[in-house]
């Protein structure tokens, strides 16, 4: 992001491009969560708005969710989370060794969460509980609607996890090529964040979709 | 690199062919001329449709297009002009240009996300055109989409509206990377109360294009995924229920209102000052208002509908908040004028479409508050006063606004000057075509004419003839204005790095500015505006 | 302009802020078994806002970066509560 012909004089400066602006790019990542938790807010807006018109319906399909998969993909994030978090403490530490492996814990979980998404949605799309089935438009509307949105927003989060899990991937080269260490680690934080932010969301998910009953 | 690259202006290619230094420029003046020639491509374009559609309404019935033309031509008028052209407008084109010139600084935060916005804006900006080219033809929805009519239509809304979800991104982008420019980039001195009140406008404008465009963009993904599942997100048969839509698109669409409007009037506070020799009226009152705008902004979105069904209490208190809002935009108005007070006032071009800009904004905000107030909105909602309306905010005060900083910051970024004498008589002949053709609209929709017709009855023809001829006459204007731009910019005398006279930070660095802006970083010691 | 000192969380403080988690979604997945009424939206999300605060503040590192990252973050969940809370005076008043 520097350029290199700012001529000498202007060493005096402390704000200019040859200074890495660490505190500037996180204020840019964090702004960027910002848009993401309006993104999915809407999506809430949705819910609580089909919730408040459906109570009956909602709280059926609701029932129809297996909390303890929920339950088991909810612990699986949080751990990333911590994963991540002790990445971006040892890094600091400077024992990228250690940060390098919690990132792979945390990209195994990723990936574990992923598979576990698989199961639970092909069991449903398995008993033609999708939209467009017979079944499906038989259900009451509202419960019909819980699940366009179950679909939607478990969807929508599980690009999220594909695409932070790559992000991850990325730091882990970075870490290991030794441009991300000790005194420039701004990136794995922003990384991070990004990853905690995936977290943040199904924190909301699944109190949500799948203990609201 | 070398020292000799220092004295030369950004305009320099420095050995890349020139395709190649502006395509892959991430310096925020180059960015900032890419928006500026793209956007008059497709402002253009909707102009262009805008004088078909006035020309259909010459008389009742058909005149040159049949009726579900028409309803195509509405539909791209109103999104290429407000996703292409009012949105992006300002901040794009003059933030870009100008931001950190009026902040001390070499560049934006992100200068390569910088040159992201601009493709997304050209990806989004393709799509949208193309909707005319490919598949069942245009979009008929109206720039709103309003579902359930958007979930069953044959024409192509998916393209129209995953252009718009594009755009957006763009738009977040812009607003992410200015908020971090103003937080982390000011020069040395410049408080928050020393910045310039354009970058409080930008501020306050970045704030609504990050926190309110994605509401709009996940609700077109669910309008995308409706049409292509046939979920019934929004479709009352199955569940839905369209008012929903409605809440959500206005959600954000209200608050681009604002991303529309507040650049302009930062715009015109860096204006007035200058071409009165006075410090600005109220510098601190016109920057919270900036905010208080963007805020209370946010929380009047149902002023749209409220012939949509919405609850008895929900009409009165959007109602309510929106008589709020006109309150931090009259203390603008009012700041201007006081600071024209006494002021030695210079009549130049600058100068004049800032004034056009009070005027037209006046009549536009004045004629908001009736479509505001609850009763009158019952009748006069969806008739022609909303569309005169809306004409005279986003064109008359951002259109305005945007040819204000035109022709303020043109010698900054040419390094030439246009010729006064003309671009005069350009902004008279714009402002009279603008009133002919506008103000008979706020009369017809009084009269009772509803809008999105081809066709109307017959008592309803006088005022659409007057609006048709003073569609031409505009359209003469913007000809005559884009002549002496275009002229300006090749055989154009060589302007002094401050011909105005100006007090900010872009006047105190070369026309046009180096790559870097200034040799030094600049230090600031008192407020901007502080003349004599 | 503040400058940015970096601050570590120690691993300890990490695990045990996991910890805190992991009790709480315990908390609020047995509570869910209960049938409490109009509190049932209430508790799931005052639980869920809990365990949110937590990753915001030690996870994400708010508690030790700048302040304004904070007042940011509390900016976007006014705006987001205040279209929640608009939007249901309309649903709330449905005839």
């Amino acid at each position: 992001m520097s350029t290199n012909n700012t001529v000498s004089e202007n060493h005096s400066t402390a704000v200019n491009h040859e200074h890495r602006d660490d505190a500037g790019r996180k204020m840019g990542m964090w702004l960027f969560l910002f848009t993401e938790l309006l993104l999915f807010g809407g999506l809430f807006l949705v819910y609580s708005i089909y919730r408040f018109m459906n109570p009956a319906d909602f709280s059926n399909g609701s029932h129809h969710l297996d909390v303890f998969m929920g339950a088991l993909n909810t612990m699986v994030l949080i751990t990333s989370s911590l994963t991540v978090a002790l990445s971006i403490t040892a890094i600091q530490k400077g024992n990228a060794k250690l940060a390098l492996r919690m990132l792979a814990v945390t990209i195994l979980l990723a990936i574990f969460f992923l598979v576990n998404k698989y199961f639970e949605w092909g069991h449903k799309i398995h008993y033609d509980l999708y939209p467009g089935t017979d079944l499906f438009k038989a259900l009451p509307s509202g419960e019909g609607l819980f699940y366009v949105l179950y679909y939607f927003m478990t969807g929508l989060h599980m690009i999220h996890v594909i695409v932070g899990a790559v992000i991850l991937v990325f730091m882990g080269k970075y870490i290991s090529d030794g441009s991300i260490n000790s005194s420039n680690y701004t990136l794995l934080e922003n990384g991070g964040l990004y990853w905690h932010l995936v977290d943040l969301i199904w924190i909301f998910l699944f109190p949500l979709l799948y203990l609201i009953h | 690199m070398t020292n000799t690259l220092k004295h030369t202006d950004f305009y320099d290619n420095e050995g890349k062919p020139a395709w190649k230094a502006w395509l892959t420029t991430t310096d925020h003046k180059r960015i900032g001329l890419l928006y500026f020639y793209s956007l008059t491509v497709f402002f253009l374009v909707g102009v262009l449709l805008g004088l078909m559609m006035r020309f259909e309404l010459i008389s009742p019935g058909k005149d040159l297009v049949e009726a579900q033309t028409y309803n195509g031509l509405f539909t791209l008028h109103g999104v290429i002009m407000i996703f292409l052209f009012v949105i992006p407008g300002i901040p794009a084109v003059f933030g870009n240009l100008t931001l950190p010139l009026l902040l001390g600084a070499r560049d934006v935060a992100f200068p390569k996300l910088n040159l992201l916005s601009w493709y997304l804006y050209i990806g989004g900006a393709v799509l949208a055109l193309s909707t005319l080219l490919v598949g069942d033809g245009p979009p008929d929805t109206g720039w709103t989409f309003y579902a359930p009519y958007s979930v069953k239509t044959g024409t192509n809304v998916s393209m129209a509206v995953l252009a718009a979800f594009i755009l957006g991104f763009s738009s977040i982008l812009t607003g992410l990377n200015f908020l971090t420019t103003i937080h982390r980039m000011r020069c040395h001195g410049m408080t928050w109360f020393r910045m310039p009140l354009f970058a409080w406008a930008l501020y306050a404008t970045s704030w609504i294009q990050l926190l309110a465009t994605p509401v709009v963009g996940i609700t077109l993904l669910m309008i995308v995924v409706e049409r292509w599942l046939g979920i019934g997100l929004f479709d009352p048969v199955l569940g839905g229920d369209p008012v929903l839509y409605q809440h959500l698109f206005w959600i954000y669409s209200h608050p681009a209102v604002y991303i529309m409007i507040l650049p302009g009037m930062g715009v015109i506070s860096e204006i007035i000052p200058t071409f009165s020799r006075r410090r600005i009226f109220g510098y601190k009152a016109i920057a919270y208002a900036s905010l208080a705008i963007a805020f209370i902004g946010y929380f009047v979105w149902g002023h749209h509908m409220f012939t949509s069904g919405m609850s008895g209490p929900a009409r009165i208190i959007f109602s309510i908040l929106t008589f709020l809002v006109a309150i931090p935009s009259a203390i603008k108005v009012f700041n201007w004028l006081a600071t024209m007070y006494n002021g030695s006032i210079d009549h130049k071009p600058p100068m004049l479409y800032a004034l056009g800009f009070i005027f037209l904004f006046l009549v536009g905000g004045l004629s908001g508050l009736v479509v505001g107030a609850l009763a009158t909105d019952v009748h006069l909602h969806d008739t022609y006063f909303v569309v005169g309306h809306f004409h005279y905010v986003m064109f008359g005060g951002t259109g305005f606004a945007f040819f204000a900083a035109l022709h303020y910051w043109f010698p900054k970024i040419f390094g030439k000057m246009y010729n006064l004498k003309h671009a005069t008589r350009a902004f008279w002949l714009l402002f009279t075509g603008f009133n002919i053709l506008y103000f008979p609209m706020l009369v017809v929709g009084i009269m009772g004419m509803p809008r999105r017709y081809y066709d109307y009855l017959p008592q309803f023809q006088v005022p659409n003839v007057i609006s048709t001829i003073g569609s031409w006459i505009t359209t003469a204007g913007l000809i005559y204005m884009i002549v002496v731009i275009v002229k300006g910019i090749r055989h154009g005398e060589k302007a002094s790095s401050n011909p105005w006279n100006g007090l900010t930070l872009d006047w105190q660095t070369d026309s046009p500015p180096t790559k870097e802006n200034f040799d030094a970083i600049p230090t600031v010691t008192e407020r901007p505006y502080e003349y004599k | 302009m503040e400058e940015h000192k970096p601050h570590i969380v120690e691993y300890l403080t990490n695990i045990y802020v996991w910890i805190a988690l992991a009790v709480l979604t315990v908390i609020t997945i047995w509570v869910s078994e209960f049938d409490l009424k109009l509190l049932t939206v209430a508790v799931a999300l005052g639980v869920a806002s809990i365990k949110a605060t937590l990753v915001l503040m030690y996870f994400m590192h708010l508690r030790f970066d700048s302040k304004i990252l904070t007042f940011m973050v509390l900016i976007t969940m006014i705006v987001f509560l205040s279209l929640i809370v608009f939007t249901f005076i309309d649903y709330s008043y449905r005839a």
